[in-house]
């Protein structure tokens, strides 16, 4: 498969899913806001700050709106505003322009399913579905992503093109986890602590259910975060995506499971040991932000490290021919456009 | 449906009076009468909503917003009686082989200048002329692989070739699509039609692929070098590469090592046999023509020169694309073949001739003025509808260089009825058909024929208010 496929296939799947995800993460904090019966200014900003700052575009959102944060202007700023290349829409765009690149690899129905999606999001009936029926919006947005991961998995070979789709998937999955669980670090200690909020980032991780059949119990800060760090068989939890992970790049390279050999193998087994030999007790040694924290980096390496082993490998064990000056060298376009991917 | 519709003084190629359908027609409009308007017209969308879903579309520019249009569809097929497309297959085959026989010569010996069948100055006079390329061996000896020639019927009911595109022709993706269109939202106008299959040309394309390939071993690799998705025939690409299950690549994929080329893949190098292309020569090597070219392959003309890379289309073809030396391919059918041209030409004056000039000059008004050299309905005069001011530019334009501009009189192009806001109107029409010449040259049944949906029009291209249909060639 060309380099340049599989980086577009990886990254398609990565922004379908990080779509999915902010349309959970809204609706949920909506649900929150409303069970707290408050609409003041103050408590807005109290709860949609940790929102915009785990997509981590604060700064633009700040840039943007130099009036504060309005639960409006925050959700126009999450869901349809342009200028932010991480709402959903600009997801949803991301995703579809990854995967025009690359549509001869695409079966025809998965095509028509992304391209149905971009279109609904920049539809009329979508911009007024976020005015009158916010929770019609967020149920499309989820759909459409379920009808894509049915419809790659129900149509497309097994061979590298899903393996690098659902290496995309999957890492963005555990990454996107991480920032719910670090969500309660931004909070108000006192509703940090609130079995409401723990609930809320269930209901998120769409876990509530899946929980709920392991855990009789209340529903408390760390048999949730245990939950959706260690559990093994819940699709969601960060275990389960960095054993998927681990999976589909040793299937890449066709080597058996507990061994490496290149960067993204090794740093992949690494996280996986973390993840399959840790407990409680780790997060609760570093506390549970910086364990996130920790967690986050790790999970960039492993995309970077994916990067370095299949796209820009090929280019460094070569002579290239002499370049005129003027032009790019294809190295150099592809590191502007990784750059540019990352940032977004 | 068709109730008062009027042919006009125009060639239709429904009806041969007003009322009169021609008999290869009377199936179809038996079929589209028995449907009410209603009917028709939520079928007409569903054609619509398909392209907009399958993503057949083109970027509308300077649109913040990105939008997108589909390009317009037209459910109404235009009909070929078998008989008419056996003399327009056979006219098409002797064309494409003469043309391919006048670039070997003209990238080798030269015979047909030395025999003064087309002078020297005409042939170095075109802008796509690579005289670089003087001896170079191409694989299988093909330069046009794949030509897309624009059709016109005149009054007279009789085809002429208006042009002949032998670079990198688009729109045989529409072809395909615009038959599926047809087939989904009216399955059954299909029936009983006798309507010749297309849906073989991307089999037949990697045909020819395959037969060009310099190296024999084994499958060859082939591929398609799109300029990128930005492009607006992406669509095409992507269509016709997974058509024919083969890689799409962009420049920045292949490299060019010891000669040979390889594309970049997750598992190292993979050698690439053949190229079809759809860049431009002028890109698609920054080392050899322009420097500035960010869409190419650098050192790929080294490779293509050492014969280890096949080029679909070869380079150097535009050369046969420029309108003066169009005027002269009915020469080259009677100098290389030894026979008559099946398909006419549509008469050319050419500017650098001193009788040609002199008549160009004094019937500018009545004559269509082309610049030899450009393509899209760019340098282009009207002279029937041009203003006074108008043409005395063009007069200015011709003295000036007079090597670049040539004049043909103007070919009321034929009518074919269109559906134009729920009712049916004469729309001109013209036809392209897309030749494929390997081991042998295979002409799709039909081809796109594009409407110029504006009335009166007869500019059928997409940039300027154009639609295509589909195009029926029956099984006699």
């Amino acid at each position: 498969m060309l380099s340049r496929v599989a980086n577009s296939l990886y990254w398609m799947a990565r922004y379908i899913e990080r779509a999915d995800n902010l349309a959970r993460l809204i609706e949920v904090n909506e649900r929150v806001l409303l069970d707290f019966g408050s609409d003041d200014a103050g408590s807005q900003e109290t709860f949609w700050r940790p929102i915009i700052e785990s997509s981590g575009e604060d700064e633009r959102f700040a840039e943007l709106n130099a009036d504060g944060g309005e639960a409006g202007s925050v959700v126009y700023f999450l869901t349809e505003d342009r200028r932010n290349p991480n709402s959903i829409i600009s997801c949803v765009a991301q995703a579809r322009e990854n995967a025009r690149m690359v549509r001869d690899q695409l079966s025809e129905a998965l095509w028509e399913e992304i391209n149905s999606l971009f279109l609904f999001v920049n539809s009329e009936s979508a911009r007024r579905m976020l005015v009158e029926d916010r929770a019609d919006y967020f149920s499309a947005i989820r759909r459409g992503t379920f009808c894509f991961h049915g419809i790659a998995a129900g149509t497309t070979l097994r061979g590298e093109a899903w393996e690098f789709m659902d290496l995309g998937r999957h890492l963005e999955r555990a990454d996107k986890t991480t920032r719910f669980l670090d969500i309660a670090h931004f909070l108000p200690p006192e509703y940090a602590a609130s079995a409401d909020h723990w609930m809320a980032i269930l209901k998120s991780c769409g876990a509530l259910d899946a929980y709920r059949t392991i855990n009789r119990g209340a529903v408390d800060r760390d048999s949730v975060t245990e939950f959706l760090l260690f559990d093994l068989n819940f699709p969601r939890s960060i275990a389960f995506c960095i054993d998927r992970v681990d999976g589909c790049l040793h299937h890449i390279s066709g080597r058996p499971r507990g061994t490496y050999g290149d960067g993204a193998e090794r740093c992949s087994g690494r996280l996986l040991s973390k993840m399959g030999f840790g407990s409680m007790d780790d997060v609760r040694e570093t506390g549970l932000h910086a364990y996130l924290d920790r967690l986050q980096e790790m999970i960039n390496e492993v995309g970077s490290e994916t990067f370095e082993t299949y796209v820009l490998l090929q280019e460094r064990n070569q002579t290239s021919p002499i370049m005129p000056p003027t032009t790019l060298t294809p190295v150099q376009a592809w590191q502007m456009e990784q750059q540019q991917q990352q940032q977004q | 449906m068709f109730q008062g519709y009027d042919p006009d003084k125009f060639y239709d190629e429904m009806f041969s009076e007003p009322g009169e359908v021609r008999a290869s027609c009377s199936d179809l409009l038996k079929k589209l009468e028995g449907m009410s308007d209603e009917e028709f017209e939520r079928r007409r969308s569903a054609c619509d909503e398909h392209f907009l879903r399958q993503g057949v579309t083109f970027t509308v520019y300077h649109d913040e917003r990105g939008t997108e249009r589909i390009f317009p569809f037209d459910p109404v097929p235009r009909v070929i009686p078998g008989s008419e497309w056996d003399d327009l297959e056979a006219g098409l085959t002797q064309r494409i082989i003469a043309l391919n026989l006048f670039l070997h010569d003209v990238y080798h010996d030269q015979q047909i200048i030395r025999d003064e069948v087309i002078p020297r100055h005409h042939i170095e006079g075109a802008k796509h002329y690579r005289p670089e390329f003087r001896g170079v061996d191409v694989p299988g000896d093909i330069y046009i692989h794949i030509c897309g020639s624009d059709l016109i019927r005149g009054d007279d009911g009789q085809f002429y070739v208006l042009e002949d595109n032998g670079r990198c022709p688009s729109g045989a993706s529409y072809l395909l699509e615009n038959r599926n269109a047809l087939k989904r939202a009216f399955p059954e106008v299909f029936s009983g039609t006798k309507v010749r299959p297309v849906e073989s040309y991307p089999a037949e394309l990697r045909k020819m692929l395959h037969h060009v390939s310099p190296h024999r071993e084994g499958d060859p690799v082939c591929v398609l070098l799109t300029p990128g998705c930005y492009n607006s025939a992406y669509f095409e690409h992507c269509y016709l590469a997974r058509e024919m299950g083969i890689e799409i690549v962009e420049g920045r994929d292949l490299v060019v090592l010891d000669n040979f080329v390889y594309m970049r893949t997750t598992k190292g190098l993979e050698r690439v046999d053949v190229i079809y292309r759809r860049i431009d020569d002028d890109f698609i090597d920054p080392t050899v023509f322009r420097k500035d070219s960010v869409l190419g392959v650098p050192g790929l003309m080294k490779a293509y020169r050492a014969g280890n890379v096949a080029l679909a289309n070869a380079v150097g073809t535009g050369v046969a694309d420029d309108k003066v030396i169009y005027r002269f391919v009915p020469d080259m059918i009677r100098y290389y073949l030894g026979q008559e041209p099946l398909l006419p030409n549509v008469p050319t004056y050419l500017a650098s001739e001193e009788e040609d000039l002199k008549y160009m000059l004094d019937h500018l008004p009545e004559l269509v003025v082309k610049a030899a050299n450009e393509s899209g309905g760019y340098g282009m005069l009207m002279g029937p509808s041009a203003t006074k001011e108008e043409i005395d530019e063009f007069r200015k334009l011709i003295i000036a260089d007079p090597r670049n501009y040539i004049g043909q009189p103007v070919v009321s192009l034929s009518r074919c009825p269109t559906s134009c806001n729920g009712q049916m109107a004469g729309r001109h029409v013209d036809l392209r058909p897309y030749i494929i010449y390997g081991s042998e040259v295979k002409i799709v049944p039909g081809g796109l024929t594009r409407v110029a949906l504006r009335e009166g029009s007869l500019v059928v291209n997409s940039s300027q208010g154009g639609g295509s249909k589909d195009t029926w060639v029956l099984r006699d």
